[in-house]
């Protein structure tokens, strides 16, 4: 028996131990590697930021890439890439030198060529491109670092372009990849930024992997927003995309994930109550809902009925049903993101005043409504969309309009509102969104404001007064007429209502406690970002 | 597989959703997706459109996905080994599970024993899925804290990693395919207890232990087998409920994902590869019958 015994402990032990090593050990590999997991907002799923407006993707192109210019807390441009730049007295050249040391994650540096591709190509997709394109006369390289704007006139806005924060950004990319036609996705990841991505390791629907680009020189100012020194203080990113919010609140709760960008503001109880959790607001302009309207087809088509919609928006209710909390969003009568320089509430008596359901009753009837039937476009996907279509359809239903709902999924929504058909050919009347709180900054970033009629942004508003005092806000020669500029473009807003805003609101993030260093800002930058 | 390819590519011609203006994002303007439409070749006409894809499918090319610009061999061959990983270690709680519960139930029909292992069946099927894996993940991943919550492990990293990451979700959907068997266990192995050979068996003196395993179970087999087998084909084609509360990037989340941004190229190869599979599962099946019935030839 004991020689049976024996026998045995000679053949099983070595196998327990090796599968117990096998089984068990993590590997030296990634013991040594510091890695941040972060659960992010969405799914990536195209690498090009240019070739789409998807703040994912936007995400990702900080992760990757680095911009000329660059955003700070006080709303000021800094250099980013650039080290120094001049601007002759008629404002109408700028000189930029890059700085030093720049490379591509290839190895090759960055040059001036690469520089003027990058934003030939953004300025073909980017509304705030577009119209520094429209400005411009030559872009042209003196040297390798050294490179020139000429301007047929001048543009106050050439730094707040190339340092605008929000979709698109001007990212610099190679010239060779930069070349690619603006429509077309670009596939390779490789730029100058803080981190590279592993390509290989990508698995789309689950997780980016991105390294610490080694060669990276960061500035030496502390970093603010987008701009100053992005030193990264973790050797790999595992950027995990986990669909089901009550698994990703189990992983942070758990400790396998470190980080999570955006939770539903239901899940701020549970996670409170975690003490290595920390649920957190670091977005400090956070975004704002809108309901647009289509001004192509009867009823809304008539400023009277938009106006009788506005009347009886309470915007505290749509902070209640979008963020949960008044803790997670506010009213914001403005069409300029609030908390920020050109923020107002010149002409939002509309939507402060008393929600007068009568008044409006009477403009609607004087509008000469006929009981067309109105369709609401929805995405039960997406949360935000839908409770504020809801409470649209309910306050429109409380009006006596003949309103239906209809909902399917995001995909279905951002398709059907191409259309220019009436309701009863697929058509369809209101549509709700959300847009990040650098996106309506200004009235030159706030595409939805715009009433350019078929070129405008879906509903397709024409108003040639907005447009015209749009283009007053670009001639602003300085800060205080700019003011003033943006406080007309709103007055003139609130009159043709092209959206009517419905919430200020923030989707809290959430990280275990082991993580310093994160930066307060619009959007999640990962550098600085410190594992304990 | 013609009929499959032609049918699955005429409904997402037809089906509405623009996987331009999904690239182009939210702040597009119509001019964008026009020209990105234009870029992908979606502007093309039916036949020319359904003509290059079957082209590109004689040349064993499934492909590229419109979002990801990746192949689309290469993001179903990811989603390979995870699913079949999950397909296996479900099919294995079910079937050891199962099986014997099933026979017992039926050699004690209508005792106390069999109305628990019913019980426990109606329970299985009752419960959904994500429920089941909630309770699961709160008992061992937060209280116990021995497993982990979500994700996957290729088993290259290791046996335990990819294991402990399949442990929950195979009990979680383990246990609907083991309630399916259960029932299908008991219902076959009391249809052939009640044959005449079984009395013949148990007439001989023979224990009843061995006329269970040997006479009853193997001659009982075709049906299990049977829906053993549709069950593989299911769970290969996606468990998107338990892949997506475990966080598993499994086939059946690609589509999912496909279809909700109309990635066509994707689903288009997704469903070419869901019916060749289902075509080869259930010719094994066909097959197995021999193994099990000698009175079954081909």
């Amino acid at each position: 028996m004991n020689i049976i015994r024996r026998s045995f402990l000679q053949i099983a032990a070595p196998i327990g131990l090796a599968l117990s090593v096998g089984f068990f050990a993590p590997t030296a590999h990634a013991q040594a590697q510091k890695t941040l997991k972060f659960i992010a907002q969405a799914d990536l799923k195209i690498l090009d930021p240019i070739a789409t407006t998807a703040y994912i993707t936007r995400n990702h192109g900080y992760m990757v890439y680095d911009t000329l210019f660059a955003m700070d807390s006080k709303f000021e441009i800094k250099p980013q890439m650039v080290d120094k730049f001049t601007v002759s007295a008629d404002k109408k050249t700028y000189t930029f030198t890059l700085r030093d040391g720049l490379k591509f994650h290839d190895g090759a540096p960055v040059r001036s060529a690469d520089v003027i591709a990058s934003l030939d190509r953004w300025s073909k997709r980017d509304v705030l491109g577009q119209k520094l394109a429209e400005a411009t006369e030559s872009w042209s390289a003196t040297n390798d670092k050294t490179f020139v704007l000429k301007l047929k006139k001048p543009f106050a806005f050439v730094l707040d372009a190339l340092g605008k924060p929000s979709s698109n950004v001007p990212f610099i990319m190679p010239e060779r990849i930069a070349k690619t036609d603006a429509f077309t996705n670009i596939t390779d990841p490789t730029g100058s930024g803080p981190f590279k991505m592993l390509k290989d390791e990508w698995v789309p629907g689950s997780k980016v992997i991105y390294v610490k680009n080694k060669d990276y020189v960061p500035r030496k100012e502390a970093p603010s927003w987008a701009s100053g020194g992005k030193v990264v203080k973790v050797d790999r990113v595992e950027w995990l995309y986990i669909p089901d919010s009550a698994t990703a609140a189990n992983a942070i709760s758990n400790g396998e994930a470190d980080w999570w960008e955006q939770m539903p503001p239901d899940l701020i109880p549970l996670l409170s109550k975690n003490k290595n959790v920390k649920v957190d607001n670091i977005d400090p302009l956070g975004s704002m809902g809108m309901i647009r309207f289509n001004f192509l087809h009867a009823p809304f088509n008539n400023e009277k009925m938009r106006r009788a919609v506005a009347m009886v928006v309470n915007q505290p209710d749509y902070v209640l049903g979008i963020a949960g909390s008044p803790k997670n969003g506010k009213p914001c009568a403005s069409y300029f993101t609030c908390d920020t320089p050109l923020a107002s509430t010149v002409g939002s008596t509309l939507l402060t005043g008393k929600r007068d359901f009568d008044a409006a009753k009477a403009l609607i009837k004087e509008s000469g409504y006929k009981g067309e039937k109105i369709v609401i476009i929805s995405a039960t996907d997406q949360p935000i969309v839908q409770s504020q279509s809801l409470l649209t359809t309910e306050l429109l239903r409380k009006l006596g309009l003949n309103v239906e709902l209809q909902a399917g999924d995001w995909g279905t929504l951002i398709t059907r509102r191409t259309s220019k058909e009436p309701v009863d050919k697929g058509g369809w009347s209101i549509f709700h969104t959300w847009l990040v709180g650098p996106d309506l900054l200004n009235p030159a970033v706030n595409f939805a404001i715009r009433g350019n009629g078929e070129k405008a942004w879906f509903g397709w508003p024409t108003d040639p007064k907005l447009e015209s005092l749009r283009e007053t806000f670009f001639e602003a020669p300085n800060a205080a007429a700019a003011k003033k500029a943006a406080e007309a473009v709103q007055a003139r807003a609130f009159e043709f209502l092209p959206y009517v805003p419905t919430a200020q609101f923030i989707l809290p993030t959430a990280y275990r406690t082991n993580l310093s260093g994160i930066i307060v800002a619009p959007m999640a930058f990962l550098w600085n970002v410190e594992k304990k | 597989m013609a009929v499959v390819a032609f049918i699955v590519f005429s409904l997402l011609y037809l089906t509405p959703g623009d996987p331009a203006a999904v690239i182009a994002g939210d702040v597009a303007t119509e001019d964008d997706i026009k020209r990105i439409r234009q870029s992908l070749g979606l502007d093309q006409p039916f036949l020319v459109r359904f003509g290059t894809w079957v082209w590109s499918l004689f040349h064993g090319d499934l492909g590229i996905s419109i979002f990801t610009n990746l192949p689309v061999t290469k993001l179903i061959a990811q989603r390979v080994e995870p699913t079949i990983s999950l397909t296996i270690c479900t099919l294995i709680v079910a079937i050891i599970t199962s099986v014997p519960l099933g026979t017992i139930a039926a050699a004690r029909a209508e005792s106390k024993t069999d109305r628990a292992i019913m019980g426990f069946s109606v329970l299985g099927f009752s419960l959904p899925v994500f429920v089941l894996a909630y309770l699961l993940i709160l008992l061992f991943s937060l209280q116990l804290q021995i497993l982990p919550v979500q994700g996957y492990r290729p088993i290259a990293e290791g046996v335990w990693p990819w294991l402990k990451h399949l442990i929950l979700p195979s009990l979680a959907l383990g246990t609907v395919y083991a309630a399916l068997i259960t029932r299908i266990t008991r219902a076959s192995v009391l249809d052939v207890l009640a044959q005449d050979y079984i009395r013949t068996a148990q007439a001989k003196g023979l224990e009843e232990r061995n006329i269970l395993i040997h006479h009853a179970l193997k001659n009982a087999a075709v049906p299990i087998i049977t829906i053993i087998g549709i069950g593989i084909g299911l769970l290969i084609s996606g468990a998107v409920v338990t892949e997506t509360v475990f966080a598993i990037p499994g086939i059946g989340r690609l589509t999912v994902d496909a279809i909700l941004r109309r990635d066509y190229p994707v689903i288009q190869g997704v469903i070419l590869i869901f019916s060749a599979t289902y075509v080869i599962i259930n010719l094994l099946i066909d097959l197995s019958y021999v193994f099990f019935d000698p009175r079954i030839r081909y």
